[in-house]
Order: C-alpha cells, then sequence, then structure tokens
C-alpha cells in the first residue's frame, strides 16, 4: 500500500464531504478553463492583430478612436476629413490605394453600423492574405448594401432584403432611403461580420449627410488653410452650386446616380495602401509634423494596445475572480480535512504504531489533500472544456465565433501546479496535526 | 534475538500535578524465538509495558534493549522504522483500520518496514488464520473472533522477531479463545518470533511455560490501583 492508496481510502471513507468539495474546485477550475478559452478566442478572431492596409489617415486626434471607429466601427467621429481631401491624397506618388470611409449610421433593425465605401473595398484583403469573400454582388448603385455574415444571421437579411437606416446623432430618427440587400459576406471573423456596407455615393444621398453649402464650403477652406471667404463671395458661390446641383424640375430612373456635389461629402477616414514600407513610415511622419488638422496612422499599435487595455483587463479581471472561487474551494478542502483530523487522531495512531514515520502521515493527510484538489482540477479541466463544447455550437451560430473546445491554453499548464501549491496549503495545517498525534494517546483514547 | 529491560521506570502525571508510577522493573529477561505469558491484574501497566518495548511510550528511565539495541535511545524515526521491521503488536483492541479490507489492513502491517508490502504473503497469512474468505470484508463486516484473527495476521505481516500480543483472547468465546492462542503459538514458533503475550486469565497463562506475574518484578512504589482509586 502506498501513500496514495491509504490516502484515497480516508478520502472514499467521507465520500460526501470529499465530492463536495472536489466539486467545489472542479467548479472554479470549470469557470477558469472557460474564461481562459473564452478569451483566446477573442484575443484571436477579435484582437485581429493587422489589417490588409498599411496606413489609416484620420482627422488630428487619438490613433485610438480613430482605429475604433475606421477598424472597429464604433464610436464614429464628429470630425472628418474633406472630400477634396481624399482625392488629394489619392494623387499622392506613394498612395498605391486609397479607400474612404464614413460611419455614423446604424441599421433600424439590429443597430448594426452602416460604413459607406467604395467597391474597391471589398477587393483589397481584410486581413494580411485573407480576402472577402461576397455571395451575390458587389456595391454597385447607391442604394445597394452587402453586409456582414452576423447581420445576416441575426437579422436574418437575404439577399433581396431591404432596410432602412437610422441616423446615429439623432436618436430615433430614421431616415426615410430604402436599402436593399445585394451580397452577404463571408465570416471573417473581424468587425466587418457585424457591418453593414452601403455605397458611399448612396451614403451622402441620405438626407442630412450632406451638410449646407456655406457650412461646407466655410470647413472645407477651413480644413485646407485657406482664408475664409467674404460675405459676398460666399453668397455668390452657395448661388452657383445651387444652380448646378438642382435638385427640383427630375425624377430618379431606376439606377439614376445622382450626383452628390463634392464639397458636401466627407469621410470618416482613408484606408491606405502604400507603395512601399518605407513609403508608409515616411508618410505618416510628414503628417505628424503637418499644419493640417490631419494624421496618418499605423494601425497595429493602437489595435494593440485596445486588446491589451479592454480586453486584457477583463481576462485579468475574470481570472482574478475564479481564481478567488478556487481559493475559496481550497479554503474548503482544508476545513474538510481539519475537521476530520479529530475522527482520524485514532487512525493516525494506529498507523504511527505500525511503524509509519511523523513525516508518512503529514504526507498521507498531504496526498489527501492533493487527490481532492487535483481530482477537482481535472474534473474542473474537462468540465471546462466540456462547457466549451457544448456551448461551441451555439456560440457560433449567434456571433460566427469559432471556438475549438479541444484547444488547451498555455495557462491551463499553469493551472495544475497552482492547485499543487493550493492543496499543499491546504493540507500543511491538518498534515501538522498528524505530524504532532501522540501514538500512545492516540491509541488509548478511542 | 533476546528483549531485556533494565531499570525501567515510567510514571504518569496526573491533571493535577500529581505523578503515578507505573512500571518500576529492575530486570526482565526473555531470549529470541521465547514464549513468555505475563500475567498481571487489570491496571497493572500491562499495555504500558507492551508499549514502551514497542517504542511507542517513551520511558522515565531505563534501557529496553531488543536484539542489543537500546530502544529508547534510538532517535523518534529510527524507533519508528525498527517497530515496522522488527516487532508485531496484537493490540488489546485489536486497532483494525475501519476503512480497510482484511487484506489490506495485512498489508498495512508490511507497508512501513524495508521489506515492503508483500501481497502474496498477506493472502497466505490470512488463509493461516482461517480467513481466506473474509480477505475483502472490512473490520465492522467482521466478528470480534475474525477482527482478531486479522490483527494476528497483521502483526505477523513484517516478519517480525518480537510480537506483543495485549490479551488477544479477551472478548472471544472458550473455543475461538483457544484457537487464536493457539494460532499466535504455532505461527511465532514457526517464524521463530518471540512471543510476550499479556493476560490476565490464569486459564490461558497455564499453558505456556514460562509465566511471569507482573506483579512480581514491577514494583512502581504505590500502588497504581490504589492511588487512582483515592484520587
Ligand atoms: N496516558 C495516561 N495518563 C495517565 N494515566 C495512564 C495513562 N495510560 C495509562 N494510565 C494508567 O496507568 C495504569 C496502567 O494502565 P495500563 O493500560 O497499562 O493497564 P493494563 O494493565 O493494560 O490494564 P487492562 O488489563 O485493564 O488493560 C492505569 O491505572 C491507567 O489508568
Ligand atoms: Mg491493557
Amino acid at each position: 500500500m502506498n501513500l496514495a492508496s491509504i490516502a484515497w481510502k480516508s478520502v472514499k471513507q467521507r465520500s460526501l464531504s470529499s465530492a463536495l468539495t472536489s466539486l467545489s474546485v472542479a467548479l472554479g477550475v470549470m469557470l477558469m478553463v472557460t474564461v481562459l478559452v473564452i478569451f483566446s478566442v477573442l484575443d484571436s478572431t477579435f484582437s485581429q492583430r493587422s489589417i490588409g492596409y498599411d496606413l489609416i489617415m484620420g482627422p488630428k486626434g487619438s490613433p485610438l478612436q480613430l482605429v475604433l471607429s475606421t477598424v472597429y466601427h464604433v464610436n464614429p467621429p464628429i470630425e472628418n476629413l474633406p472630400y477634396r481631401f481624399y482625392k488629394e491624397i489619392q494623387k499622392d506618388p506613394r498612395v498605391e490605394t486609397a479607400i474612404p470611409i464614413a460611419i455614423g449610421d446604424t441599421t433600424e433593425q439590429g443597430g448594426f453600423p452602416i460604413v459607406g465605401t467604395i467597391p474597391q473595398y471589398f477587393v483589397i484583403d481584410y486581413a494580411p492574405n485573407r480576402q472577402f469573400m461576397v455571395e451575390g454582388k458587389s456595391l454597385q448603385k447607391p442604394f445597394d448594401a452587402l453586409i456582414g455574415s452576423r447581420v445576416a444571421k441575426v437579422n436574418g437579411w437575404k439577399i433581396g432584403s431591404t432596410f432602412r437606416l437610422v441616423h446615429g446623432g439623432n436618436e430615433g430618427h430614421v431616415h426615410n432611403e430604402l436599402f436593399t440587400v445585394v451580397g452577404v459576406l463571408a465570416p471573417t471573423g473581424t468587425p466587418n461580420d457585424k457591418s453593414v456596407f452601403v455605397h458611399l455615393d448612396g451614403f451622402y444621398q441620405i438626407q442630412g449627410h450632406d451638410k449646407p453649402f456655406d457650412e461646407a464650403i466655410r470647413r472645407e477652406r477651413d480644413f485646407f488653410g485657406e482664408p475664409p471667404l467674404g460675405k459676398a463671395e460666399l453668397d455668390a458661390e452657395v448661388a452657383r452650386l445651387k444652380k448646378k446641383y438642382s435638385h427640383e424640375g427630375h425624377k430618379h430612373a431606376p439606377g439614376f446616380i445622382e450626383e452628390v456635389p463634392e464639397l458636401q461629402k466627407d469621410v470618416t477616414s482613408i484606408l491606405l495602401l502604400m507603395k512601399s514600407p518605407s513609403a508608409a513610415i515616411l508618410f505618416a511622419g510628414e503628417w505628424k509634423k503637418s499644419f493640417r488638422p490631419a494624421m496618418a496612422i499605423n494601425p497595429i499599435f493602437p489595435m494593440q494596445q485596445l486588446m491589451v487595455d479592454v480586453l486584457g483587463g477583463v481576462r485579468i479581471m475574470l481570472i482574478f475572480l475564479t481564481s478567488l472561487i478556487v481559493l475559496v474551494s481550497g479554503i474548503g478542502i482544508f476545513v474538510s480535512i481539519y475537521n476530520s483530523m479529530s475522527a482520524r487522531k485514532r487512525e493516525i495512531g494506529i498507523l504511527r504504531a505500525l511503524g509509519a514515520r511523523r513525516q508518512t502521515v503529514f504526507s498521507i493527510v498531504l496526498a489527501e489533500s492533493i487527490l481532492l484538489c487535483g481530482g477537482g482540477g481535472v474534473i474542473g479541466l474537462l468540465l471546462g472544456h466540456g462547457l466549451v463544447f457544448l456551448t461551441a455550437p451555439l456560440v457560433e451560430m449567434r456571433s460566427g465565433i469559432i471556438m475549438n473546445p479541444w484547444s488547451f491554453e498555455p495557462m491551463e499548464a499553469a493551472l495544475l501546479p497552482g492547485l499543487l501549491v493550493l492543496a499543499t496549503l491546504a493540507g500543511f495545517l491538518p498534515g501538522l496535526l498528524a505530524y504532532r498525534t501522540d501514538v500512545a494517546d492516540a491509541l488509548q483514547n478511542s | 534475538m533476546s528483549l531485556v529491560l533494565q531499570d525501567v521506570r515510567k510514571s504518569y502525571r496526573e491533571p493535577g500535578g500529581r505523578t503515578i508510577p507505573i512500571l518500576n522493573i529492575a530486570s526482565f529477561r526473555m531470549d529470541a524465538g521465547e514464549q513468555v505469558v505475563l500475567l498481571g491484574s487489570s491496571g497493572g501497566g500491562k499495555t504500558t509495558l507492551l508499549n514502551v518495548i514497542a517504542g511507542i511510550t517513551a520511558v522515565d528511565s531505563g534501557r529496553v534493549l531488543i536484539g542489543g539495541i537500546d530502544v529508547c535511545k534510538l532517535p523518534e524515526a529510527a524507533r519508528d522504522r525498527f517497530r515496522a521491521d522488527r516487532i508485531g503488536y496484537v493490540f488489546q483492541t485489536f486497532h483494525l483500520l475501519p476503512a480497510f479490507t482484511a487484506l489490506e489492513n495485512v498489508l498495512l502491517g508490511m507497508t512501513f518496514s524495508g521489506k515492503g508490502a508483500n501481497r502474496a504473503k498477506a493472502i497466505q497469512l490470512l488463509k493461516r488464520v482461517g480467513l481466506s474468505h473474509r480477505m475483502n470484508h472490512r473490520p465492522g463486516h467482521m466478528s470480534v473472533g475474525e477482527q482478531q484473527r486479522v490483527a494476528v495476521a497483521r502483526a505477523l505481516a513484517n516478519t517480525p522477531v518480537l510480537l506483543l500480543a495485549d490479551e488477544p483472547t479477551a472478548n472471544v468465546d472458550a473455543a475461538n479463545q483457544q484457537i487464536v492462542l493457539d494460532l499466535l503459538r504455532e505461527s511465532c514458533r514457526e517464524e521463530k518470533v518471540a512471543l510476550l503475550l499479556v493476560t490476565h486469565a490464569p486459564e490461558v497463562a497455564k499453558q505456556f511455560e514460562r509465566v511471569e506475574k507482573l506483579a512480581e518484578f514491577n514494583r512502581p512504589g504505590v500502588a497504581p490501583l490504589a492511588a487512582g482509586a483515592s484520587a
């Protein structure tokens, strides 16, 4: 008989209490494993370490905010870039491709963010070497829409579905314009899955997205550092534009693309593919020093910061909480063994009388604690992965996130040594009681 | 291996602070393989003496030599190991472990010795004491007589040089009493184990060639019973 089997006898003898204490460890470990697995999945799907672009241009300000709006399609900014600026950037010899992005509204149903862009957006990889796959057509007409896989799933939209938008800033204000789904994107595991893409032209044709001419003129001149126009000049210019783009006197033929004055368009940000990596660095550096209220940033750093700041914090908090649960169950093991010690005094006395040393009975009690803790831990690991296994289809259905229940996290490897330490702590004091047991006394008082 | 006691003194301290002398043995000796019965009245210190010899209870002074080794002088761990290797003990109340089967209890008798557990031997010992059909029973599911025999098998499990038996014939009827006694004596003879058997029953004592009356060589000074009674 080895020490572990002697300890196991004692565990079995108090089966109910042993089962309950191990179960509490198992539940704690289960939660911890679930947290670890879920976070590793979130980490790999949402951290999206990089996007398929070299730089993002936006109004001067917080790079994090620019990334949030451009990559994650949340937190639309107040400041925008004039369309004229986009065209200027497009002509820069170092720029390979420039894709404009406009964000602001959400879908009436489901509240998914609307991203106004150009069809080329879907031609360029959304992440390094990962291409968009579209079921249906790409954007052609102003009121065409391409929807992410999750939008399709949640809203139950198919090709041909129509929908309206709600203005982001204006609570409850529903735009009249009806958009039609022409294509559905395959899941990408990126925020694109939760977005609705419309043609930039359509985006501007929504009422209220075109600014009044006088304000547009003022803001554009301001952006480019040009002196403001005098009252007379401004009025003349507004009148000229009004005449040119007058809506009166004609009806929309089907498929007619109504032109929106460039002046009235503006974009949230510009995605840039550069001709070379060094061009990207030089370009970003140049804009850093520029007097113009725009910047060009490499999105990788803010994206990583976002992961660390937001998800990292939540993860640490959850791990801390689940650690507390495991710790409390460790205390449970301590209490359970400690309470059994007086009843086991005789047993320990007998073992000593049969020649077991003090260290030996100490080890037996410790082994018992390790059995309870380790057994609970292993059960918890299985339960945790089992839980992921059971919920994976549900999560996949609802969010498009694919979880592999059998992918083990490196931190799980640290779990068992951690439990060993916990078991040692929990078993130490009862073990010491066993160590101190006086043999003759223990044999007599039974 | 011989057992020699020299000037062994043991007294207990009462909670009130009074000391009660239990043992005061000037000299006692038994040879290797010898079988000795120790006759003594209840409370006379028989169990205390066996515990002293087994190294379970520390003496106040004196020497307990087993095969020339003074058990009292050994460091504790060595004394535990000595007990595990050399001594078999049938306790007055058996002290079987309730969670363990008969076989496991016997295996425990070998576990802590240097020889290690030997399952075949444990099974053979249980057969020897007539419990081949009770090996996987727990003590709680066995009669007192059967428990007693498991205790005997366990005491012999580590092939000791000295077997201490504390009233092994109490608690059972006359027929079973004789079975256990014969078993102990035969086993010890076969294995060349010295047997020190303690009893207060004259009919058990009279079967041994050498009968020692504890009261004759143990003179604690104050009679323990009297002291206990007046307290
Ligand atoms: N730990 C102890 N503390 C105080 N007194 C003790 C202790 N152990 C034994 N005694 C006393 O020592 C005396 C001898 O006890 P012991 O158990 O050796 O007697 P015994 O001869 O085995 O008796 P019995 O035949 O009833 O088993 C008793 O009076 C007992 O009360
Ligand atoms: Mg006794």
